[in-house]
């Protein structure tokens, strides 16, 4: 059994900062990490690994900058038995349609996938979609969201975490699930694993490796256009009313009287 | 002369730091006042492989140093000191077995000790003897394939959840120092039990028990390298456990200063944050240079240590500074933070009452004093 989950590396905080200049996105200082919901992927991949009866490999797939290595190396340290970054300049720029795409052509050249896990969506861009568009540029099935997940020989089933209500769903693999957090908790890495990834030679494969079509990575390949990038204004210190209950109803009743004045007149 | 950690000693503290921060520290709170041995948070460490780090591979270790161990301590201790303790107590049942433990002993009990499936304990003070390590009076026989002690130990850490215990016995209890002879217990060996927990002063989750010998037996390929060795396996032991317990005040006085910092940036009085406040700066100040001395204290007897050259009187040094530092800063935490520092809203006061511990433990300070002085005068 083959098992590919794709991770992306993302900066290490919730707390991203834009710079009020560029609208580019603060990074200096920042670390980064493996993506959150990516470690859920992993550790269901692992969760599978360590269950199966016959022989079962996890690969941890990146497309990313040279310094994603470090998001395969701490996949591996955690037990993924090998990992490939995708890095080419031709990949820079890409939206989720072009990653999507990297990425699909990545898993036609690892070959024999059974199945493919990414976490539900990063958490820096939040888009959710690059684990459906690998699923669709390889014309898989996919189940997303997913909180729970069984196999039986060549089916898989899988809970779906929804708003308001799970939905079951069940599909042949080869195929594309992505996950929520509430699926596991991720492990934390065995120290020898920690070692052995540091020393670990990530294989690298570029445009060309994976016989990308050049129109479909990248900037190129991409239709979603940036438009602008803003910082929404901080809050001002607002304001304090004080006094005793009957004046400070009244002073809220009149605060609130003349902000919809204010509305309807605008 | 370099001050870096290596690579692989980097992605080590790494990987500890983020478990230490995200799984350790937000519960440190609760581990001290369940009262409780924090299993959860062992079972975690064994699940990292780092109950091992500087035990060799042969015997389920990582085949590290004691560099690695030391810096991975302080970062233990500071998210959640009583782990820090049990980790650095685990270490004293380890250490001699690597050192003076037979290729079957090591088999044995060293690797479990070193996965983290099984807790240790070391077992040598006796009501009796205390700061006078000489004077054990647990009396051992040796009896058809066994020895047989009869006797008490006090304050044992991790006694009870630990499953096994090397214990100084005496084959010459009139003889002290020169009889010592050191075992390997298991938890469950015909007349050995557990005795009463100390309530302490501090660390309620941290066991300090007795241990009773009631003509309990040990067979005799448990006996620790050779009859009448036990003090020279006391010492050396020490000798580790000292850094050990260095590292153990300095994550103390880490967890203290940060909160003083934390506290001192958000604390507004006369209109502005009192660490504008030069009173409070020079503290900090003192606080973080304290700090540093101790740490590198620690890391230099360590490096010593793995280094294969004396270490016994930087690491009586480390653990002598160290402690009286944990008692310095958490002393300066509290009244950084004034009235709130003396309550329990705030974890500075369980600090200052932890860092007391680190004087007296492994040799008090006096001790300390006397085995550097020792080394002066030589």
């Amino acid at each position: 059994m083959k098992i590919v989950v794709c991770i992306k590396q993302v900066p290490a905080t919730t707390n991203v900062r834009i710079d009020p200049e560029t609208n580019a996105l603060i990074r200096e200082g920042v670390e980064s990490q493996v993506n959150p919901f990516d470690e859920n992927a992993i550790e269901a991949a692992l969760q599978i690994k360590d269950a199966a009866e016959e022989e079962c490999q996890v690969i941890a797939l990146s497309m990313g900058p040279p310094q994603a290595e470090d998001a395969l190396r701490d996949a591996i340290a955690m037990g993924c038995d090998d990992a490939i970054l995708l890095t080419d300049a031709a990949f820079r720029g890409a939206d989720t349609l072009a990653t999507s795409y990297t990425l699909a052509q990545a898993v036609r050249k690892i070959g024999d996938v059974d199945l493919i896990f990414c976490g539900k969506q990063a958490i820096d861009g939040d888009t959710a979609q690059v684990g459906p568009g690998v699923a669709e540029h390889l014309g898989l099935p996919q189940i997303t969201f997913a909180i729970e997940i069984n196999l039986d020989g060549k089916k898989v089933t899988a809970r779906r975490m929804l708003e308001d209500s799970f939905e079951v769903l069940e599909c042949r693999m080869p195929a594309v699930i992505t996950v929520v957090k509430q699926i596991n908790d991720p492990r934390r890495p065995k120290m020898r694993n920690v070692l052995k990834a540091r020393k670990r030679e990530i294989t690298q494969w570029t445009a060309e490796d994976i016989e990308a079509d050049p129109d479909r990575i990248g900037f190129t390949g991409s239709p979603t256009v940036v438009w602008r990038v803003f910082a929404p204004e901080g809050r001002t210190g607002g304001r304090t009313i004080e006094g005793e209950p009957e004046e400070l109803v009244q002073a809220l009743a009149d605060e609130i009287l003349e902000i919809r004045k204010g509305l309807s007149t605008a | 002369m370099d001050f870096e950690f290596n690579e692989d000693q980097q992605a080590v503290l790494d990987a500890v730091k983020e478990f230490c921060e995200e799984e350790l520290k937000p519960k440190a709170e609760e581990t001290d006042a369940s009262g409780e041995f924090p299993w959860e948070n062992l079972k975690q460490l064994a699940e990292m492989e780092l109950f091992g780090i500087p035990v060799p591979e042969d015997y389920g270790g990582l085949g590290m140093d004691f560099l690695t161990w030391a810096a991975v301590g302080m970062e233990i201790s500071q998210a959640c000191t009583t782990t820090g303790a049990v980790f650095g107590a685990h270490m004293l049942a380890q250490y001699p077995i690597m050192l003076f433990g037979t290729d079957e002993q090591k088999e044995k009990y060293l690797t479990p000790l070193s996965t983290g499936e099984k807790i240790g304990a070391f077992g040598l003070t006796e009501p009796g003897a205390g700061s006078d390590a000489g004077n054990v009076r647990t009396a051992a026989v040796k009896q058809d394939g066994h020895y047989v002690l009869n006797g008490s130990k006090i304050f044992i850490t991790n006694a009870g959840p630990a499953e096994i215990y090397v214990v100084i016995g005496n084959l010459q209890p009139d003889r002290g120092a020169r009889g010592m002879t050191a075992f390997i217990f298991e938890k469950d060996y015909e007349g050995f039990s557990i005795g009463k927990n100390e309530k302490k002063m501090a660390f309620p989750s941290l066991p300090n028990r007795e241990l009773i010998f009631q003509d309990a037996k040990v067979p005799e390929e448990n006996l620790l390298a050779g009859e009448k060795r036990g003090f020279r396996v006391a010492m050396q032991t020490l000798d580790v456990g000292r850094i050990g317990m260095g590292i153990g005040a300095v994550g103390v006085a880490e967890a203290a200063f940060k909160h003083a910092v934390a506290y001192s940036k958000e604390r507004v009085q006369f209109g502005q944050p009192i660490s504008a406040f030069q009173a409070i700066q020079l503290k900090l100040a003192d606080m973080a240079t304290d700090i540093e001395c101790a740490r590198l204290l620690c890391l230099q007897a360590a490096w010593l240590k793995d280094a294969g050259k004396p270490f016994e009187r930087q690491a009586a040094m480390a653990k002598l500074f160290a402690s009286e530092v944990a008692n310095r800063v958490t002393d300066q935490a509290v009244q950084t933070l004034g009235g709130y520092g003396y309550t329990k809203e705030f974890p500075v006061e369980r600090l200052m009452r932890e860092a007391k511990l680190f004087e007296i433990v492994e040799g008090t300070s006096e001790i300390q004093r006397l085995v550097i002085a020792n080394h002066v005068l030589k």
